[in-house]
This record gives C-alpha cells, sequence and structure tokens, in this order.
C-alpha cells in the first residue's frame, strides 16, 4: 500500500469522522429500532399483540339491551333508534360486566344534546339544529325531550 | 366553537374551521429560503468564479449555517415531541417527502455546508490554533481535526475538494427548497397549493430571498465594522438580486395569468378571496410594497447613475422590501392555501396566538434565534481578513 499522502491527512481525518458518525447510526439503528419493526408494514409487529390485551372499555349496544329492554323498546321508531348507548353514556363495559357495583354517571343533557345539535352552518341543513340563546329557555333539555325518544309529538 | 363561528363566513367543512398550519410553517419555507438562497449566491463565486462577489462569500456561507441550523425548529414546535425527529432516520419512510427531507437536510447540513465552510476556513482554523492557548487552542485544534498542514499544496487540494463539494452542493440547496415548494405543490386537494410551478417558484423566491439577506448583512456588518463596503461587490449582488427577482417574478406571474386563463371550478372562489381577506397580504405588501417597488428601484439603479452612497442607500432599502415580500409570499400561500373552504363556498380566519406553543413569541424568537448564532459564528471564524493577516506565510 503506497504511503498516505500527508497533504491529504487532514481530508482522510474527516473521512474517517464522517465514517465514524454513520457507524454509530447504523449501530444506533440496531439498537433503537423495535423488533418486529416492518413485518406486517410500516409499524412494531408487537404493537398488534400489545393493543389486543388491552383492557375493553365499549360493551357495545347489544350488551346493554340484555339489561335494559326497556330503554330498548323505548327508543324503537325514534330517531335516536340508531345512536349506540355508549355514544351518550360513555364507554360501559365494566358497568355491564358488573352493574351492581359500577352504576354508570348520568350523562349531562344540556351539554351532550348542543355536541350533536348546536346550529353550526358546516353541518348538512337537514341535520335538527337548535340555537341554544332562542330554544328551550335555558333549561335541561331533557325536561322536554326523552333523550331515548326525543321527538315531541 | 361559537368563537371560531365568528370569523367565518359562508360555508366551512367543520375540519377547515381551524388553520391547522400556523405561523410556524409560515416562517420554515422562509428559513429554508434564506439558507438556500444565501448558499447559492455564495457557490457563484466559488464555482463560476465571480471575483466580484468575493467579499460576500464567507459571510454568505456562516448566514447560511445559522439559518439551517434553525430551519427546523418551527417544524418541531409545530409538530411537538421533538425527541421523535430521530425516529425520521432510524426507519426511513421511502414514500414520504416529508419523512426523506430529513435525509436532504442531513445530506445539506453535514456533507455540503459543514464540509465547505471546514475546508474554506482551514487555513484560519489552523492559524487560530497556532496562536492561542487553554481552551481556545483545544477548541481549535480540535476544529482543525489535530492536523495543522496548511502547506501550499494542500490547500490547493482543500480548493479543488472544496469545488467539488460546491458543485454538489448548488442541486442540494435547489433541492432543499424546491422540496418545500413539491410539499405544497403536491397537495392535490388544495388548488391554491397544488401546481407543478411551486417547487420553481419557491426555488427562485429562495434566491431572491437569500441574496438580499446577504446583501443586508454585508451592509450591516461593514457598517458595523467602520469598514468600506465594496461597491463592485454591492452592485454585483444587487444586479444578481434583480435577476433572480425577474425570473422570480415572471414565474409567479405565470402562475397567476394561467390561473385565471385556466379558471377551474376553484378559480372564483380564490379570486374573491385574494380581493377580500388576502388583498392587503398579498396585493398590497407581496406585489406592490414587496416586489413591484424593489424591482422597480434595483431596475432604475441600473439605468440611471447614482452616487454610492444613493446606489448603498436604494439597494438596502430594496433588500429589506424584498424580505418584507417574500415572507408575505410564504404567508399568503401557507395561510391563504387554509382559509378558503374545499367546497368554495366559505371562508375562515386565520387567528394567532400570541405566547402560545404556535404564536407570535415563539415565531418571532425563531427568527431572531438564526441572528445569534450567526453572531456566534462570527466570533469563532470571523469571515473578514484581518489587516495584515492575509500576508502571513503558512510554515511549509
Ligand atoms: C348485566 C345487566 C346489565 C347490563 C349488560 C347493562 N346494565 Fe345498565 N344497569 C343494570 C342494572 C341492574 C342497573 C341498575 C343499577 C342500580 O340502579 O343500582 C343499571 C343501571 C344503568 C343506568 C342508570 C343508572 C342510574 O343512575 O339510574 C344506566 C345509564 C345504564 N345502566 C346504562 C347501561 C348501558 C349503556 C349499558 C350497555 C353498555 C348497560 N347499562 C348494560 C344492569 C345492566
Ligand atoms: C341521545 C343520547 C342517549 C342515547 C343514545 C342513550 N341514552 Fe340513555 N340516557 C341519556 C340521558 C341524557 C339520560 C339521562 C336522563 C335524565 O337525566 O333524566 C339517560 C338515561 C338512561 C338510563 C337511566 C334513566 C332511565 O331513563 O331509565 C338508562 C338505564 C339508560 N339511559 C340506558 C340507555 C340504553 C340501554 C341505551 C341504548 C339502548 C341508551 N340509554 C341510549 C341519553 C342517551
Ligand atoms: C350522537 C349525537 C346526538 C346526540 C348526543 C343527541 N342527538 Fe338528537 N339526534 C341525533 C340524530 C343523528 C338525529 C336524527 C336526525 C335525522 O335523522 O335527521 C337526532 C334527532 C333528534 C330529534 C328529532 C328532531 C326531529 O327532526 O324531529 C330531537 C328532538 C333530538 N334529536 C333531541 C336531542 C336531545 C334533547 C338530545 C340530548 C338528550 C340529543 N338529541 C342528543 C343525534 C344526536
Ligand atoms: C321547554 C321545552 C323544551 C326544551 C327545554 C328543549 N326543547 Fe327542543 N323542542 C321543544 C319543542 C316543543 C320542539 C318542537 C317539536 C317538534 O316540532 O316536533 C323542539 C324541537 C327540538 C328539535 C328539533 C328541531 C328541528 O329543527 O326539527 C331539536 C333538535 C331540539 N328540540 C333540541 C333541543 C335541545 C338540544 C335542547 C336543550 C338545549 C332542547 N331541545 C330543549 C321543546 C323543548
Amino acid at each position: 500500500m503506497p504511503a498516505l499522502d500527508k497533504d491529504k491527512r487532514h481530508l482522510y481525518r474527516l473521512a474517517v469522522l464522517f465514517a465514524a458518525g454513520i457507524l454509530a447510526f447504523l449501530g444506533l439503528r440496531a439498537v433503537m429500532v423495535p423488533k418486529g419493526f416492518g413485518r406486517y408494514g410500516f409499524f412494531r409487529a408487537g404493537a398488534l399483540t400489545d393493543i389486543r390485551s388491552l383492557p375493553i372499555s365499549y360493551a357495545g349496544r347489544a350488551a346493554c339491551a340484555d339489561c335494559h329492554s326497556d330503554i330498548v323498546d323505548m327508543r324503537k321508531g325514534s330517531l335516536h333508534a340508531q345512536i349506540g348507548c355508549e355514544a351518550c353514556h360513555g364507554p360501559l363495559e365494566a358497568h355491564a360486566a358488573a352493574p351492581d357495583t359500577t352504576k354508570p354517571r348520568l350523562p349531562n343533557g344540556r351539554a351532550l344534546c348542543l355536541g350533536c345539535h348546536l346550529e353550526n352552518v358546516a353541518k348538512p341543513a337537514s341535520f335538527p339544529q337548535v340555537d341554544p340563546k332562542e330554544h328551550g329557555d335555558a333549561g335541561p333539555c331533557t325536561s322536554c325531550h326523552n333523550p331515548h325518544h326525543p321527538e315531541i309529538s | 366553537m361559537e368563537a371560531i363561528l365568528h370569523g367565518v363566513q359562508g360555508y366551512m367543512y367543520p375540519n377547515e374551521l381551524e388553520l391547522q398550519w400556523s405561523i410556524l410553517i409560515v416562517l420554515y419555507p422562509f428559513i429554508t429560503g434564506l439558507v438556500a438562497g444565501a448558499f447559492i449566491l455564495a457557490s457563484l463565486e466559488r464555482v463560476f468564479k465571480v471575483e466580484a462577489v468575493k467579499p460576500t462569500y464567507r459571510l454568505a456561507l456562516l448566514t447560511a449555517l445559522a439559518f439551517l441550523i434553525v430551519a427546523p425548529l418551527p417544524l418541531q414546535m409545530h409538530l411537538g415531541h421533538p425527541e421523535r425527529a430521530f425516529e425520521m432516520f432510524l426507519t426511513p419512510h421511502t414514500t414520504s417527502a416529508m419523512a426523506m427531507f430529513g435525509f436532504v437536510y442531513l445530506w445539506y447540513l453535514m456533507a455540503v455546508l459543514v464540509v465547505e465552510i471546514w475546508l474554506e476556513y482551514r487555513k484560519d482554523i489552523v492559524l487560530a490554533w497556532r496562536g492561542s492557548r487553554g481552551a481556545r487552542r483545544l477548541f481549535y485544534g480540535i476544529l482543525a481535526l489535530g492536523s495543522d498542514n496548511i502547506s501550499p499544496r494542500a490547500l490547493a487540494i482543500d480548493e479543488k475538494v472544496g469545488k467539488a463539494v460546491t458543485i454538489v452542493g448548488i442541486p442540494s440547496a435547489f433541492l432543499l427548497h424546491g422540496y418545500v415548494g413539491f410539499i405544497f405543490g403536491s397537495v392535490k386537494a388544495n388548488p391554491w397549493w397544488s401546481s407543478p410551478l411551486m417547487p420553481v417558484v419557491f426555488l427562485f423566491s429562495a434566491m431572491v430571498s437569500g441574496i438580499a439577506l446577504v446583501l443586508l448583512m454585508y451592509v450591516f456588518f461593514s457598517w458595523l465594522r467602520r469598514t468600506a463596503v465594496d461597491m463592485l461587490c454591492l452592485d454585483t449582488v444587487a444586479k444578481y438580486l434583480l435577476y433572480a427577482f425577474l425570473i422570480d417574478f415572471s414565474l409567479e406571474m405565470l402562475d397567476l395569468v394561467h390561473r385565471i386563463y385556466e379558471a377551474d371550478e376553484s378559480f372564483r372562489a380564490l379570486d374573491f378571496m385574494v380581493h377580500t381577506r388576502l388583498y392587503v397580504s398579498q396585493i398590497v405588501i407581496q406585489i406592490y410594497i414587496g416586489t413591484l417597488v424593489p424591482l422597480g428601484l434595483l431596475a432604475l439603479t441600473q439605468f440611471a447613475r447614482f452616487g454610492e452612497k444613493a446606489r448603498k442607500g436604494i439597494y438596502t432599502f430594496a433588500a429589506c422590501l424584498t424580505l418584507v415580500g417574500i415572507f408575505a409570499m410564504r404567508w399568503n400561500v401557507v395561510i391563504g392555501g387554509q382559509l378558503f373552504s374545499k367546497s368554495f363556498l366559505g371562508y375562515t380566519t386565520y387567528k394567532m396566538g400570541f405566547a402560545t406553543r404556535e404564536g407570535l413569541l415563539p415565531a418571532i424568537v425563531l427568527m431572531i434565534l438564526p441572528f445569534v448564532l450567526l453572531w456566534g459564528l462570527l466570533k469563532l471564524l470571523p469571515p473578514w481578513e484581518k489587516e495584515g493577516a492575509a500576508e502571513v506565510q503558512p510554515l511549509a
């Protein structure tokens, strides 16, 4: 091997520095990229089992119907019939599994209803909307509307 | 919710009410533009041997470096979780332009700018190393990588390698800023952005803003150090500014004329927006004050004869307006692109916070930061020739 050109020595040092940087990066990469990354796609394969083992928080509406058939009956024929129970009541798997120990808190009618029904130009005109300043006398919506069958007629 | 609705006119989809890309995203293309522009000006001297702009060469490189270091910060402020930025390099996502840009940035910073500055300054670094003691000596020694060889042959080799790096650097600088335009230009769903001209327009506006910034920095530091401005240099830089600006302006007008002529389904909505919500920032600030006035002034200096003092004043004034104009252009692209509804039936307003994560205050701090960095770089690596020091003969 010919002797290294001494006028290029500083450049070789720079090159070594860069090579060391790249090597360090590759080393870090080997350590830091989680195992199984990219096996099924752009994510860590183990994430699937991790997510699967998370506790379930929603019971689903079929579960509610087992015990609250009165409410299901009440909702029949109403425009709210298609809305999931837990869309209003929140995740209630814990309650469905042990109704005697965990009692759900009832939703605050006013905030809940306005979350969907507040007037907004961006909503389709066919969707029922109210302006709370003009509608309902500032009282709770549930004093006139039954949340499970809100139509008044 | 009701507070947001206040600024809305007509029909907006719910997810359009609030602007997601804030002033920080305006800052980002502005800053990268300054980097790319300053670098391209510096490269002119190097590659095309334009001796006249030599006095600005080192200043331009350091300016580019200072701004490049700050460039990703607005993005990280905007996204939050800056510690996750590194993951972009660990698991490169080849189909995402934004993710690949991390590599462009790194390449440009480390392989181009830092190497070029190092080669350019090596002689100064070695001399500083020899002439200092204590911590400074250690610092410059490390910076010189422990090699104090500045024989004429070694420097000649540096010169050659530096030139090669510059040649690689020019397309890299183009990539750096072309990318920013590319990101906007490829948002299909947004007619204000989606245009293949976008990268080109961004590139030329980057050159314009970078040249203007270097011109200002040069005048400012000459004034600060009470040294005479090299008028030949200033005239040449101003001439480049004019040329780059002419191309940039023609491209933007081409884009505009094309939009007007094409007049697709979005045109009425955008036209309305330009005449109402964007009137001040687009027509008045960007086009009149930020483009036509400086263009006119610069053109005037080409035809009429002015004294040195007057020319200096005109250049400085024009460069300031240029920067304002280019900033307005970034603003109009980023903010303007989010003010109208994709239904073309409504408009919203941008409400800028002040001392919030994406508010005005962080934007101001981020805009001052590069100048602080530049000041530090100038202390460490003074770009100006020391009086008398130019003759120091290297120890062979
Ligand atoms: C295993 C039977 C069972 C299931 C399944 C069940 N609940 Fe209940 N739920 C009860 C019983 C029993 C009570 C009465 C508890 C009490 O009054 O102490 C109750 C009470 C309630 C209350 C009223 C609490 C109050 O303060 O009056 C709500 C609301 C409720 N359930 C919602 C739900 C929803 C929504 C679901 C579906 C996710 C559900 N429940 C599933 C048995 C069940
Ligand atoms: C539109 C929202 C909404 C939906 C959907 C809804 N609820 Fe309710 N529910 C309420 C509100 C609000 C109250 C509290 C009423 C009050 O405060 O008087 C309530 C109260 C209850 C109660 C206790 C009081 C009562 O009337 O017996 C039960 C039990 C209940 N809901 C079960 C259900 C079940 C089961 C479903 C699904 C089949 C369901 N809810 C779907 C809003 C809703
Ligand atoms: C999850 C969203 C949601 C919530 C929460 C909700 N609603 Fe509704 N509501 C709907 C939908 C969806 C319809 C049916 C609209 C349709 O089909 O046009 C509806 C229909 C109605 C109607 C019938 C309007 C008509 O045209 O006759 C009334 C009244 C009503 N809701 C009142 C309420 C009240 C009172 C509350 C609070 C207890 C409430 N809603 C909560 C979604 C919601
Ligand atoms: C004082 C009694 C009262 C109160 C309180 C009240 N409403 Fe009503 N609401 C009515 C009556 C009456 C109607 C008309 C019924 C109809 O036309 O079928 C109505 C109609 C509606 C409709 C249907 C509007 C449409 O365009 O079809 C909605 C949605 C509604 N109310 C939501 C609410 C909400 C949300 C609240 C709480 C903020 C509320 N209401 C409080 C009495 C009340």
